[in-house]
């Protein structure tokens, strides 16, 4: 036999046979974070992963991912105040992503293509109540019909909307779109009663066979303040005047117009003042302007149509038509303190806005339901003491925000459905945050120079009727596309491609990628580069 | 619809919104994968990274019909230690300083035999490159020879122990130029800059880049491919180990080589620069220095300068670059 060298002795093998993911003492995994914008979200909207779907034109995916939370969405792509914009993380790069406009061009877009909702689920031959049809009696009876349950709402007013429709002025949120909405919820076979006031809930639920109820009447009764007033003044609540403008009845206010308080119904109110024809608008306010609890988008919008803002100011006392008023100062805990210092105001209105509370009295014969200062006792579960009754919305403790109230509306959905069978609910546990350490921005486009002015237009642009605008579709098109996908894989490949050592693979498009541990480093570069913070490194086990 | 705004735009490796042909060759699961997995280069290393980033666009731009001749260096030792290889390409290994002119053999004998269509790529380190190999690649050059030469730049021979090259920058620690006393370490003036030596020998193209930006390296290599005649493309490779980077950082510290000028990104025609790539985001080259232990013996032990004279000499070099190759764009005015 003859004898070769050694060096050409052996056949020529690959270093696929090398596996050096043996030299690893860290691993990299794939992880979900949550990202801020959903966080945020009193509806627990699944803000990144709609803006994901519409990214590539796949509208209605979209807005069928938002209606899995959200029944109403382009009422709340007008209404809401849209803490998920304030919690972006993209306003670190450049600016918000503007979430609300995009909620509200799917919502618009539905509405005008007559998307329909999913079907409601095999019937369970369980019937709920529902006392009223705001925006938080409206998401349970949508959840809940989604869940196969018979649902009734039973409305007080004249027509649905709750503070859709009676809150919230229409140059915000135009009644069509109210009406579009809530009219897809009744084609699910969600029956609303208007006119139809529940004065006893237990006898109600008793005789008309209900297996559970969902209360959500809203708080509709104006506060008062206590100010000393002489006959002639004329004082009015705005939550009055709020609804009787919807009622085509709008009081008469004359030419000066005080609003007192400095919430997001004052700002309605001064602004609804103006365009029935008040030449001066005032708001009085008893702190700051920085103070003031409503909306900083809509304190501008107000002075931006010429309302006035009269900050540190209480008013003490009125006659006729003069009021007076008494300068404030902030303490150190920023408490607002009197100074003594009086000054005079003339009005020919004073509209209060300090505040709303609920009537509650159809509760009177329920006495473990817990009540106090307007507001029912309920668990994680939304459900009060009493078992099957459930609430949400302004009488139970929270923000008051629309958008809180749906996800009140969600949330008791769930857990009425849960009860109904005799089970409780299970919340999963939520995911880690995902925060700017997390990203990589140096991967997102900054927005051209061409995109910014277009965007910020159709932001702006003003209509008769509705103030703000939406937007077009390549203008959404852009505006989605600037969404970072915090937290979650969007395959942009940058794992794939920066591997040193081809350790990553993909599955398929749509199940992203998956690590080739045989050969993984571990060199946590993936990590690194990973845009969206969709990768992290655990310890491997020794 | 024709929104050309694609979330990542073209900095990240793929896109699922751009066009499958705007994408990069390494965002293809198809891809050649030039240089496989089991490869025993160091975790995160830069050089086995932008080597199949090079070779993969190669092999795409050559359809498969192409041979690598590697010199000696790491590139070799930890791809091919004998009887595995990592290579999926027809691949020739010989010497440490004759790469360019075994290149320019096979290229010869391939043109004989009538197989002109098989293209030649030379490949070496910067040691390889500047330094031993550097009379066989200027004849190379010269000659005007049918071989597109890839310098991996780790900026010195990490392969033997981390010792300056040629292309080892100034200020760099090695372990032959250690920073002892008033020493910065590397000294200052001394060293080659290969792309503007290859510029010199008017050879149709030559261009930098570096394994921060795909894109930019992947087109650079497809255009070479469009030439005949010497070509030349010299890569930034970073090196953790004799960097002292974190491995997890390769990406981000050649990315700061290039946003902080130190390292300027351009291509060039027959001698003459053609094309730069802009600063996207301009940075000291203190945030470069920082992230190399290489650069320790510059700061404190708290990151604040130790050696700001030498901080500023190399902050100079950066600026020179940024107006020699017009790296920062001048403000356009808003209206």
């Amino acid at each position: 036999m003859t004898v070769k060298p050694f060096a050409i002795t052996l056949e020529i093998g690959s270093s696929l046979a090398n596996k050096t993911g043996s030299w690893r003492v860290e691993r990299p995994v794939y992880v979900d974070r949550l990202p801020p914008c959903s966080n945020a979200c009193p509806a627990g909207e699944n803000i990144q992963q709609w803006l994901y779907l519409a990214e590539d034109g796949s509208y209605e995916a979209a807005w069928r991912q938002i209606m899995r939370d959200n029944p109403l969405p382009a009422v709340m792509g007008r209404a809401c105040f849209h803490p998920c914009q304030t919690a972006c993380n993209r306003a670190a790069v450049d600016e918000t992503v503007g979430i609300n406009a995009m909620e509200r061009f799917l919502g618009d877009r539905a509405l005008s293509e007559g998307w329909s909702p999913e079907p409601a689920g095999p019937a369970t031959g369980k019937r709920v109540l529902v006392v009223g049809s705001g925006p938080g009696g409206l998401s349970a009876a949508y959840h809940l019909r989604l869940l196969g349950h018979e649902v009734v709402v039973y409305e007080s007013s004249p027509l649905p909307g709750g503070m859709m429709r009676y809150g919230i002025p229409s140059y915000r949120l135009p009644r069509e779109i109210v009406e579009g909405e809530v009219a897809r919820i009744e084609s699910m076979g969600v029956r609303i009663v208007c006119g139809r006031t529940v004065d006893d809930l237990e006898a109600t639920m008793r005789d008309e066979g209900f297996d559970a109820a969902f209360l959500a009447v809203g708080a509709q009764r104006g506060k008062h303040a206590d100010i000393p007033a002489g006959d002639s003044a004329r004082i009015l609540d705005a939550v009055t005047l709020l609804h009787d403008t919807e009622d085509h009845e709008p009081p008469a206010l004359g030419r000066r117009v005080v609003i007192y308080g400095g919430g997001d119904t004052a700002m309605d109110a001064a602004r609804t003042a103006r365009r029935l024809g008040a030449e001066d608008a005032v708001v009085v306010y008893r702190r700051t302007r920085e103070r003031m609890p409503a909306n900083v988008e809509e304190v501008q919008d107000a002075v931006d149509e010429g309302v006035r803002l009269k900050w540190l100011s209480t008013i003490v006392g009125t006659e006729g038509d003069v009021l007076t008023i008494e300068r404030m100062e902030l303490d150190a805990d920023g408490f607002p303190q009197p100074t003594g210092e009086i000054e005079e105001l003339r009005a020919d209105t004073v509209v209060l806005a300090l505040g709303q509370e609920a009537d509650l009295s159809l509760l009177a014969t329920i006495p473990e339901v817990a009540v106090a200062d307007g507001v029912v006792a309920v668990g994680a579960d939304m459900m009060t003491a009493r078992p099957g009754i459930f609430a949400g919305g302004d009488i139970v403790a929270g923000a008051r925000t629309l958008t809180d109230a749906i996800g009140h509306g969600k949330r008791a959905a769930r857990a009425m459905d849960a009860w109904m069978a005799g089970h409780t609910l299970e919340r999963p546990a939520r995911h880690a945050l995902a925060t700017p350490e997390h990203l990589n921005t140096w991967y997102y486009a900054d927005a051209p120079h061409a995109v910014r002015p277009r965007l910020d237009a159709a932001r702006r642009t003003s209509t008769f009727d509705e103030v703000v605008g939406g937007l077009d579709e390549s203008t959404a098109l852009f505006e989605a596309r600037r969404c970072m996908s915090c937290g979650n894989c969007f395959q942009c490949d940058n794992c794939f491609g920066v591997c040193p050592d081809n350790a990553v693979m993909k599955v398929d498009e749509a199940h992203g990628y998956r690590f080739n541990y045989d050969f993984c480093k571990g060199c946590g570069l993936c990590v690194q580069e990973c845009p969206c913070g969709a990768i992290e490194m655990v310890p491997e086990e020794s | 619809m024709a929104v050309r705004f694609y979330q990542v735009g073209s900095f990240a490796v793929g896109n699922r919104l751009a066009n499958r042909s705007d994408r990069t060759v390494q965002s293809d699961a198809e891809r050649a994968n030039s240089l496989t997995s089991g490869h025993r280069a160091c975790q995160g290393c830069g050089e086995a990274l932008g080597a199949r980033y090079a070779l993969d666009a190669a092999m795409r731009a050559t359809g498969g019909q192409m041979v690598a001749v590697n010199a000696t260096g790491c590139l070799e030792v930890f791809s091919t230690p004998y009887p595995e290889t990592s290579w999926q390409l027809a691949w020739f290994h010989s010497l440490f300083g004759n790469a360019p002119a075994v290149a320019t053999g096979v290229a010869a004998a391939l043109r004989v035999k009538g197989r002109g269509d098989t293209r030649v790529i030379g490949q070496a380190g910067d040691g390889g490159t500047v330094d031993i190999g550097f009379g066989c690649l200027s004849g190379m050059f010269e000659r005007n020879d049918d071989v597109l030469f890839i310098c991996y730049d780790n900026e010195a021979y990490m392969n033997t122990g981390v010792q300056r090259s040629g292309a080892t920058p100034p200020a760099a620690r090695t372990a032959t130029t250690e920073a002892v006393g008033a020493n910065p370490g590397n000294p200052f003036g001394q060293g080659k800059n290969m792309p503007e030596l290859a510029m010199a020998h008017g050879i149709p193209y030559v261009a930098t880049a570096t394994v921060a930006d795909l894109h930019d390296l992947e087109d650079k290599v497809t255009r070479a491919m469009e030439f005949r005649g010497a070509r030349y493309i010299h890569i930034l490779v970073t090196c953790p180990l004799g960097w002292g980077s974190a491995p997890s950082d390769t990406v981000r510290v050649a990315r700061l080589a290039t946003q902080t000028g130190l390292f300027p990104v351009f291509e060039a025609e027959h001698g003459e620069v053609v094309r730069s790539s802009p600063i996207r985001r301009p940075a000291p080259v203190e945030d470069y220095l920082r992230l190399q232990t290489r650069y320790a013996h510059l700061f404190d032990g708290q990151g604040n300068p130790a050696r700001p004279d030498v901080i500023a000499h190399l902050q100079a070099m950066a600026d020179r670059n940024i107006a020699k190759y017009g790296l920062i764009e001048e403000e356009v005015s808003s209206s």
